[in-house]
């Protein structure tokens, strides 16, 4: 009998890899020697074209990263710009935005559960995530105008603002999801299937994933506890009451406790948002009033000629920020989003450098992997949740 | 009382009184960054990774960065964060264009391996002692250093004896490029 071992592909086209990211890998049998992730298939230069864009035309870019987040995306980008500039948008804005990207963590987390699930074969699970998941797309559509690439936020405030009916329609959405957490959790939690799948499979201590710089429900999934939105808190997540779930066993099994536990929170968050967005006005100023940096209102537009110079110069020449750079992070469904602006005090950035969570995230497979079946890899690469478009950008 | 940016830099300039570190100032630079010489970095980073206070464990992300025409031309950027401190501290180094090289941290924090990849990858950066110095997102098989700002976005600039010194006639290659004669008919 040879004793030696067999390299193979996994990808870039296979259905576990969602999206086309190729895995080789060295097997000893069915034992993984060695696996090394090779990403690119996707790279669309988004850091170079930025450069080539106003800051506003960069946002509908960032949508097309993580496409399943693309409101956590784009706050992430207007935060950094804001940074920037050194402007903070009103309450009833930040509240607005909390909300949204409240409601974008559960859809993300509804569609990874439902593809990992899908990943591990059980499909039925897909069926009911992605109903809730289209119910957010909907709403999306409802406020921003569009189902997926939303661009919804813009450089000191919000795109338009909220319109009528939407929040009782968030309101609606967030006090039925609690029972269809119930109802994904029946299918999972206890299921021996399930359990067999992913306890104990892609491990991960909390000292390796902190030496990879994993984040978010990977790294919480390996007992570390840290949460932007409570240690670095933005967007005034500091008034928010809601806990951070932590689990410690650091497998595969734990990142879906983990995920599910936050779907609970965000819950929690998002209806205190609607709460608070009903007490600063449900209809309001949706923008800072600094019209150097943004749109004036229409109405001024067609009345002021003040106001007409700056809507002219705001469309054909964007907003200068100040020469510096501002690295602005948010805690995105997948893990640490963060963008790098560096400004040479003309329109367009110098610089955008993308801290994507999934690519830094990808970069971990290989620990979790080593020395496991073949088959605990697709176990693993559901876990870590990946949007291949955000891992080539 | 929580551990400051200055603290972590008075800690760092206790620590290596020799080293020529610099912050770097400017009204809308937002965090705070300290520039400090490429020879001392790995040292450093392993400092402020190791020390009981700073707590640097993890490397967040790195990246490039290129300030053509400014002279160096080059700089790497690398995001600390202190998970017990909740703070972030910046490092930069500065990188001459004649030989962009910068020892690697990979043997600090293992997640720079990919970053650094990228960065040699958009820029050419050399990263001494890195384990796989290879391209990452682009085609192995790629000619160029695609952020780099004399690389164009998609298209190539026409060459003209203005801007190819050395060339008065037009290369083989060029002239196959050259659009064809198209006779124009009198309307």
């Amino acid at each position: 009998m040879r004793n030696e071992t067999m390299t193979i592909n996994m990808g870039p086209q296979h259905p576990s890899t969602h999206g086309v990211l190729r895995v080789a890998l060295e097997l000893d049998g069915e034992t993984i020697v060695a696996c090394k992730p090779i990403v690119g298939y996707l790279h669309t230069g988004m850091e170079k074209q930025a450069e080539y864009k106003t800051y506003t035309q960069s946002i509908p870019q960032t949508d097309r990263m993580d496409y399943i987040s693309p409101m956590s995306n784009n706050l992430a980008f207007c935060l950094a710009a804001e940074k920037l500039l050194g402007i903070e948008p009103p309450a009833r804005v930040q509240a607005i935005r909390v909300l949204l990207c409240e409601l974008t963590r559960i859809s993300s987390h509804a569609v990874w559960m439902g593809t990992h699930a899908i990943d591990i074969g059980a499909l039925t699970v897909f069926w009911y995530t992605f109903r809730e998941r289209e119910k957010v797309l909907s709403i999306y559509d409802h406020v921003a105008g569009a189902r997926m690439t939303s661009s919804y936020f813009r450089v000191g405030g919000l795109s338009r603002d909220i319109p009528e009916g939407f929040l009782e329609r968030c309101e609606k959405f967030v006090d039925e999801m609690p029972a269809h957490i119930d109802e994904y959790e029946s299918l999972l939690t206890r299921n021996p299937i399930w359990l067999a799948r992913t306890q104990g499979v892609a491990l991960i201590s909390g000292k390796d994933a902190v030496a990879w710089g994993v984040t978010g429900p990977t790294l919480r999934g390996s007992g570390v506890n840290y949460d932007l939105r409570k240690n670095e808190p933005y967007s005034g997540y500091e008034t928010y009451q809601f806990d951070v779930p932590v689990q410690s066993a650091g497998d595969a099994y734990a990142r879906y406790q983990v995920r599910v536990q936050e779907m609970r929170e965000s819950v929690k968050i998002a209806k205190q948002a609607i709460q608070r967005i009903r007490e600063l006005g449900e209809f309001g100023p949706y923008r800072v009033r600094d019209f150097k940096y943004v749109l004036p209102p229409k109405e001024d537009v067609k009345t002021s000629m003040e106001a007409l110079i700056h809507h002219f110069k705001i469309v054909a020449h964007g907003f200068f920020p100040p020469v510096g750079e501002a690295y602005s992070k948010v805690e995105a469904p997948k893990g640490e989003l963060g963008f790098y602006l560096v400004s040479d005090g003309s329109s367009r950035p110098w610089r955008m450098k993308v801290r994507s969570p999934s690519f830094i995230n990808l970069q971990a497979l290989p620990v979790m992997v080593q020395g496991r079946m073949i088959a605990d890899v697709i176990a693993a690469i559901g876990s870590i949740d990946i949007v291949l478009g955000e891992v080539d950008r | 009382m929580p551990l400051t940016p200055e603290r972590v830099e008075q800690k760092l300039r206790e620590r290596f009184p020799d080293a020529a570190i610099e912050r770097q100032t400017g009204d809308a630079v937002r965090d705070y960054t300290l520039y400090v010489p490429g020879e001392s970095l790995v040292e450093m980073c392993t400092f402020l990774r190791d020390d009981a206070e700073l707590d640097f464990g993890m490397l967040p992300w790195m990246g490039g960065c290129d300030h053509m025409p400014a002279v160096p031309r080059f700089e790497t950027v690398y995001n600390l964060l202190s998970l017990s401190n909740s703070l972030r501290f910046t490092l930069k180094v500065r990188i001459a264009e004649e030989q962009p090289r910068v020892p690697s941290v990979v043997a600090v924090w293992p997640t720079a391996n990919w970053h650094e990849r990228e960065t040699y990858d958009f820029y050419g950066i050399e990263f001494t002692g890195h384990p796989e110095l290879t391209r990452i997102l682009l085609p192995d098989d790629w000619v160029g250093w695609p952020l780099r700002k004399d690389s164009p976005l998609g298209y190539e600039e026409v060459a003209f004896t203005h801007n190819t010194p050395n060339r008065r006639l037009p290369s083989p290659s060029l002239k196959k490029l050259a659009p064809k004669k198209v006779k124009y008919r009198a309307q």
